[in-house]
């Protein structure tokens, strides 16, 4: 029997105190996600249980139980509590997946600071401006990211403290440098907790949009209530589950349903840090015994094109359920992983913003290969007119999706940024920027997005962002940046520049701009083809219309082009 | 044969390596190994395709064709 029994069920009796109850929380009440993932769970009995089987690179690997989850998250809070660090400082994570980050994750929560979690491959521009945001006051990193701090550390004054976790000794710390071994510090048998409250902030996520810099997604220690109801019910979590979620927790999947979830439920999770092949995923869910499995459809994709054999070479027969997220999952992924794996990818619907799932599917509901599913139970959800943000009734009519805000993980605002957080909301609706129809048995379908920002891979890239990275190259006179359609990411960046005089459009200088690109911002970013042009489409005030390289890309009408500068 | 290998690594080293320290050799698993991530896959692939004037086909340019500085080679002498 599924945790969640019976959705229809659920909708009737819904309350989110459902959650509140399991988690013995009443309103008032501390409620501290560093606590609730690792004390808790020890005093329910599960202190030996394992928590996290992690393997790294080379085949290393290492195994720990909730009580050593407690002792360590203990061990970094307190080293953090003494080098100075304050409730609410916010503390950034840039590390790979490695058990630091999980651990350090929780310390943070723990002392009361806020988690800033930051992709470890992000270069040193897009580095700058996430901390330059949050005025974060310490980093917590690893040897082979550190030389990216040091490149901007001089603008970042505010930056006081850089502690790299696997600091060996070979080189001599620098300026604002500390050493901090997590597994061969003396462990910290009890911390006082911070006792924060539902409203106290917890993590800080970076998000993209359209135009401006990237904003910072405040969650607040409430988020827990969302994140561990939509854990149990649509991944299904239990007792003796083997769980894996391939997100990266420099991403908010990777934090909601990476950590928080799981942990708080008292699951056992693992986690792979080494780079993406069929046969390593297909061997660690065979080695590990997998048993749920949550992932994202570029990865699902890659392991399509790797073929059907490669699977028959596995034992894959622990899995018994597969979810999905990040961007939307095609139907023709949906039928393929039912018949190869024997249970369909269920996919899931919510994005940095909600903090936890909004539209899924469910255990024990029809699936509609290609269909976001339903609203979870408690989430009001419409499909709204673009122009009125009314309810649209009509059956298969497209819109703008929206939620009306009062769940757990709602985000409670863009950090420094209120005034764009406002601007989310319309007619007392959320909108999370996404169009999609709602059928006859009410599943919800995916259109597309509002506005001009890359879903790559399931990550969210600002053309704007690599529009003004790329004027920074100094053969590149002006940039236009879209989406392309692809195959395996769904859609992946693609640039258009003018050259400035004296410089001559080759596959070198190609090269040359796109690994510019990719060291400043990060892989996601950098354009995967860049074409040269004499000039940019314009209108007559001298915006470069996205619009219309956009449609080209994508083999669209074009539409109007009145006020083009040439027209 | 032994230059081009040469050529890559000392181009694999130079773009990708994040951590001085890391000793990366011909066998060094790149993309399994977390150094190059797919979507830096794609700059490889433009520098192979432009330092050595062919063209590899996008179902040829796999993540384990990828792997190694020897697999890359061997990739890439099928397309010379």
């Amino acid at each position: 029997m599924s945790n969640i029994e019976s959705y229809e069920k659920r909708l009737k009796d819904f309350d989110w105190s459902i959650a509140e109850k399991e988690l013995d929380y009443n309103k008032g009440d501390s409620i501290n996600i560093g606590w609730y993932c690792s004390d808790r769970i020890c005093k329910q009995g599960k202190a030996d249980k394992k928590a996290l089987i992690w393997e790294g690179l080379g085949g290393i690997e290492k195994t720990y139980t909730f009580n050593d989850v407690r002792l360590r998250s203990n061990t970094i809070a307190s080293f953090l509590k003494n080098l100075g660090i304050k409730t609410e400082d916010r503390v950034c994570l840039f590390m790979d997946k490695i058990p630091e980050l999980y651990m350090g994750f929780l310390g943070i929560l723990k002392l009361g600071a806020i988690a800033q979690p930051l992709f470890s491959a992000f270069g040193d521009e897009s580095l700058h401006v996430r901390l330059d945001n949050a005025q974060t006051t310490a980093i917590i990193t690893q040897r082979k990211h550190v030389s990216k701090v040091r490149k901007i550390l001089d603008q970042m004054p505010y930056l006081k403290h850089i502690i790299i976790v696997d600091y060996e000794g070979k080189n001599p710390l620098r300026e604002r440098e500390v050493a901090f071994n997590m597994d061969d510090a003396i462990q910290v048998e009890n911390f006082e907790i911070s006792q924060t409250k539902a409203e106290s902030p917890s993590v800080l996520h970076y998000t993209s949009g359209t135009t401006g810099q990237p904003k910072g997604v405040k969650h607040v220690h409430y988020s827990l209530i969302s994140q561990y109801l939509t854990t149990k019910w649509v991944l299904d979590l239990q007792d003796d589950d083997i769980y894996w979620c391939t997100a990266d927790p420099g991403w908010v999947t990777g934090t909601s349903y990476g950590i928080i979830g799981p942990w708080s439920l008292g699951i056992t999770q693992c986690v792979l840090d080494t780079g993406f092949s069929a046969e390593s995923w297909y061997k660690f869910i065979q080695k590990r015994k997998i048993t749920v499995w949550y992932s994202a459809p570029t990865a699902i994709r890659s392991l399509m094109k790797a073929g059907e054999n490669i699977i028959k070479e596995h034992d894959l027969s622990s899995l018994r359920h597969l979810a999905s997220v990040g961007e939307p999952l095609n139907a023709e992924a949906v039928i393929w992983s039912e018949k190869v794996f024997g249970k369909a990818f269920l996919d899931t619907y919510w994005q940095t913003e909600t903090g936890s799932m909004m539209l899924t599917n469910y255990p024990g509901m029809k699936i509609k290969p290609g269909s976001m599913g339903k609203p979870f139970p408690g989430i009001t959800a419409s499909i709204l007119d673009t122009k009125t943000f009314e309810p649209i009734n009509e059956i298969g009519k497209p819109g703008l999706i929206g939620f009306k805000p009062g769940w757990p993980a709602m985000m409670r605002t863009y950090w420094r940024n209120e005034e764009t957080y406002q601007k989310k909301f319309e007619n007392g609706w959320y909108l999370p920027g996404d169009r999609a129809y709602i059928d006859n048995e009410g599943y919800y379908w995916f259109i597309g997005r509002d506005d001009d920002v890359i879903n790559t891979g399931g990550h969210l890239v600002s053309p704007f962002e690599v529009e003004s990275a790329l004027l920074e190259h100094e053969a590149v006179a002006e940039s236009a940046v879209v989406a392309k359609p692809d195959d395996v990411n769904m859609e992946v960046v693609k640039a258009f520049v003018t050259l400035k005089p004296g410089n001559e459009a080759s596959d070198e200088l190609e090269l040359k701009i796109m690994n510019f690109i990719r060291k400043k911002l990060s892989p996601l970013a950098m354009p995967q083809e860049i074409e040269y042009m004499d000039t940019l489409p314009k209108t007559r005030s001298g915006k470069i219309m996205r619009r219309l390289l956009h449609a080209k890309e994508w083999g669209e009408e074009i539409g109007d082009i009145s006020t083009l500068e040439d027209d | 044969m032994e230059d081009m290998k040469g050529i890559i690594l000392e181009y694999v080293i130079e773009e990708y390596a994040d951590d001085e320290d890391d000793e990366i050799t011909f066998d060094t698993p790149l993309i399994s190994g977390g150094i190059v991530d797919s979507f830096s896959m794609v700059s490889l692939k433009r520098f192979l395709e432009t330092k050595y004037k062919i063209s590899i086909p996008d179902d040829k340019a796999t993540p384990e064709a990828f792997d190694t500085v020897n697999k890359i080679v061997v990739l890439v002498k099928e397309f010379l």
